[in-house]
């Protein structure tokens, strides 16, 4: 009976997690489909790791079970790996190779964690990295980075490339669709499957 | 109708204005913060709106609305409803002739919150209809036919959604908005409004003879619904119903609760049908109570069998291992799988350049042996800085430190509290304290704003939800009129007036204040302010670690030296607390 597609966003507050997860509820809402989603609101915002769970065609609650996400796209490799047994086995996990090393880290004197050694962790699954602030400051602003990440993840997700980039220009602010949408279509370009 | 992807809050706004609402009342709280902020922003809203100053204010206010024959919403966060609990429990008695609804966000998992407390008991306990929806959609109607019921019952309405209700999205069909041009008028009648012994005693009859009335038309409502399949049934309410249809298999009987009181020979007709039954819901097992009362010899499955918890959120994996334990096969299996172990954690954490920051590193240095008592905010954070030691609910932080000081606490004792909880629930607090005698210094961490749920203006702030301004109020000179002999104000970022601030407090007997007065850094931000951001000098930083532990996200250690990042908001802290003399403003070497 599970007949949605279901997409974990990861990354640390004040990313735009959010804002891509609702790109994709509006592309939704285009094509006349049903959609879930839940998101990280209030005290988890100070500069925590959140997590955005959407479900194209979701019906019923809107929390994805780890073990049984198809799609998993991360704003920082630390993120990514945390959340990444929400994948099910043949899931895929678009990343990008920024890594922002936790406070708590330094403050606590915990091993300083490695892009390499995270990338090492991950390498028993179907992941593509992106390059994503340089992708977005060609696009014309580093900001943009979260609607990258989602150009490039765009082509697993089960929704037409001409939906998300509507829905990308209802939801940005007016002055950066312009920036947005190349941001879109220049991470499209470097996602996997292209 | 329109189709839209809300986020709950929004969906719950929209109804309001569907209804249309025509007041509405409330004071911030994780997960209910979006409904007013929605509607205060909306562009077609022509009810009054306001943040009060705390719940039972925010209560007693739209209660007096309802009264006026006005359609009245408030809303909070389910700790939220203890405070206004006073005047909750005493509105049922007297009711109510405007539609009035209740919104109380429910919080299990505690996401955001200090307990997991279940509304639905509230309700129970005032003798007053609850709703508690499982979808977005459900919550939208719920509003709609609250304000329907309430008014047809004369009593007010409980709308209890949860977290994952209200911050969670959905396709969700709209109506359209409706003016609101009623204007409230209130018909003096001393029997209903004035509840002395001679009055209540009568009006408590009342409510209770109006219980089955309530009954039959939560039956009616339609949001208790079944569906009969086989000689095994699950039950289940809210959110948790919405887990359990997604894998309910084929051959087990549906019941879905939305709303309260249950009627018994309703859901015993049900019941008896079946040999088996779980009852699956979040929190207190209020849908399960009623089960078993009317149960008979039929077996019942649930948190009184060990099968499923009294604490905490359920999730799909968790109400399906629940289902597996009592032997209901899931249409749907979820492989059990563990998450990357030794992760560094991500907790939230106070800003770069936030003024919580330096207090408690300068109260820490101060008060080396003290106790911290704190309070509700973003400061609770400082627990990570050691400088909090108690949190128990809005405004304890005072009374708190004045119980520890007459218990023969002989240690310094320094509260926290930030500016919206002192005016929450601090005033009577920091009062008490002075008429009895406490021995305590208190610092108000005055960022001019309720920062933690968003941002959200108070009487501090100088203007109102709706962009009005008001008048500007001084909380040196409230703290004064309370008997405080000795406040004072200091900027936290200038840590040589901070630290002899604090000192001088220590050296006073009595109850002293501080005033720590700096914006949210957020909202300084947004508001434009720009300071020149700061560098370490490599040369001559020596790897001692005061600024590191200081805990700023700015700061990160490289080969062994700081190093500031790009967060960098130009407090210029840091630079103050370097034993070296290594951080600089940018350029100026």
């Amino acid at each position: 009976m599970r007949d949605s597609y279901d997409i974990m966003i990861v990354g640390i507050g004040g990313q735009g997690t959010i804002l891509a997860s609702n790109i994709i509820g509006e592309a939704c809402i285009l094509e006349g489909r049903t959609v879930r989603g839940a998101e990280t609101h209030g005290m988890a915002q100070r500069g925590g790791s959140v997590e955005s769970h959407v479900r194209i065609d979701g019906k019923f609650g809107p929390l994805i079970a780890p073990g049984s996400a198809d799609l998993l796209i991360g704003f920082d490799l630390l993120e990514g790996l945390r959340y990444s047994h929400f994948l099910r086995p043949d899931g895929k996990i678009v990343l990008s190779e920024r890594l922002v090393i936790p406070t708590s880290v330094y403050v606590q004197g915990l091993a300083i964690p490695t892009p390499e050694e995270l990338i090492k962790k991950l390498s028993r699954l179907n992941l593509t990295l992106i390059r994503a602030e340089e992708v977005a400051k060609e696009a014309g602003s580093i900001l943009a980075s979260n609607v990258v990440m989602l150009g490039a993840a765009s082509h697993q997700i089960p929704l037409d490339e001409s939906s998300l980039v509507h829905a990308v220009q209802r939801l940005v602010p007016k002055k950066t669709i312009e920036i947005n949408t190349r941001a879109f279509t220049l991470g499209r370009n470097v996602g996997p499957g292209c | 109708m329109d189709q839209r992807y809300l986020l709950g809050n929004e969906a719950i706004a929209l109804a309001c204005l569907e209804s249309p609402v025509g007041f509405v009342s409330g004071y911030p709280g994780t997960p209910s913060s979006e409904v007013i902020e929605i509607l205060a922003a909306h562009p077609d809203r022509s009810s009054y709106v306001e943040w009060s100053v705390n719940e039972k204010v925010a209560f007693e206010n739209a209660l007096a609305a309802a009264w006026c024959g006005v359609r009245s919403l408030v809303t909070m966060k389910h700790v939220g409803l203890n405070v206004a609990a006073d005047p909750l429990m005493t509105s049922a008695y007297t009711g109510v002739t405007g539609g009035f609804v209740i919104m109380s966000a429910d919080d299990p998992f505690a996401h955001s919150s200090q307990n997991e407390q279940d509304s639905r008991m509230y309700a129970k306990f005032a003798k007053i209809p609850c709703f508690d929806p499982s979808t977005l959609q459900e919550a939208h109607d719920m509003v709609k036919d609250a304000f329907a019921l309430s008014e047809e019952l004369g009593l007010p309405v409980l709308f209890r959604p949860t977290t994952r209700i209200c911050h969670s999205k959905s396709n969700v069909t709209v109506g359209p908005v409706l003016p609101y041009s009623g204007k409230g008028e209130f018909h003096k009648d001393p029997r209903q409004y004035v509840v002395i012994p001679a009055h209540t005693r009568i009006l408590h009859r009342k409510l209770n003879e109006k219980q089955p009335a309530v009954r039959k038309r939560i039956s009616e409502s339609g949001y208790n619904q079944y569906h009969f399949r086989g000689k095994r049934a699950i039950i289940a309410s809210g959110i948790a119903a919405a887990y359990v249809q997604e894998i309910i298999p084929p051959d087990v009987s549906f019941m879905k609760i939305g709303a309260y009181p249950i009627d018994e020979e309703w859901l015993a007709g049900f019941v008896r049908k079946h040999q088996e039954v779980l009852v699956v819901e979040e929190l207190f097992p209020v849908v399960e109570e009623a089960v078993r009362e009317v149960a008979g010899t039929v077996t019942v499955f649930g948190k009184k069998t060990g099968h499923a918890p009294y604490e905490g959120e359920l999730s799909p994996e968790n109400v399906a291992r629940i289902m597996e334990a009592c032997g209901f096969s899931p249409a749907v299996h979820y492989t059990s799988v563990q998450p990357v172990p030794d992760l560094p954690p991500r907790p939230p954490i106070l800003c770069a350049g936030c003024m919580h920051r330096p207090v408690f590193y300068a109260i820490k240095k101060i008060f080396r042996d003290g106790i911290y008592p704190s309070d509700i905010g973003c400061y609770t954070l400082g627990l990570q800085l050691g400088a909090v030691d108690t949190t128990i609910c809005m405004g304890a932080s005072i009374t708190v430190g004045s119980g520890f000081s007459h218990a023969g606490e002989e240690r310094d004792i320094v509260a926290t509290i930030g500016d919206s909880t002192f005016l929450h629930t601090g005033i009577p607090g920091l009062l008490n304290a002075v008429y009895n005698g406490a021995n305590m210094t208190l610092v108000i961490l005055d960022n001019r704003t309720t920062a933690m749920t968003g941002h959200q203006p108070n009487p501090n702030t100088g203007c109102t939800v709706c962009g009005g301004l008001s008048p500007q109020i001084s909380l040196e000179a409230l703290c004064r009129a309370c008997g405080v002999p000795h406040v004072e104000t200091v900027d936290p970022y200038d840590m040589v007036m901070l630290t002899a601030t604090l000192k001088t407090a220590k050296s006073l007997p009595g109850v002293k204040v501080v005033v720590a007065k700096q914006p949210c850094v957020i909202t300084a931000r947004r508001a434009g302010v720009r300071r020149g951001t700061y560098r370490v000098d490599p040369d001559i930083c020596t790897g001692c670690g005061t600024c590191i532990k200081f805990g700023c996200p700015a700061i990160e250690q490289q080969d062994e030296k700081a190093w500031i990042n790009d967060l960098c908001s130009g407090c210029a802290v840091c630079a103050q607390i370097c034993p070296a003399g290594a951080i600089g403003r940018e350029g100026s070497r």
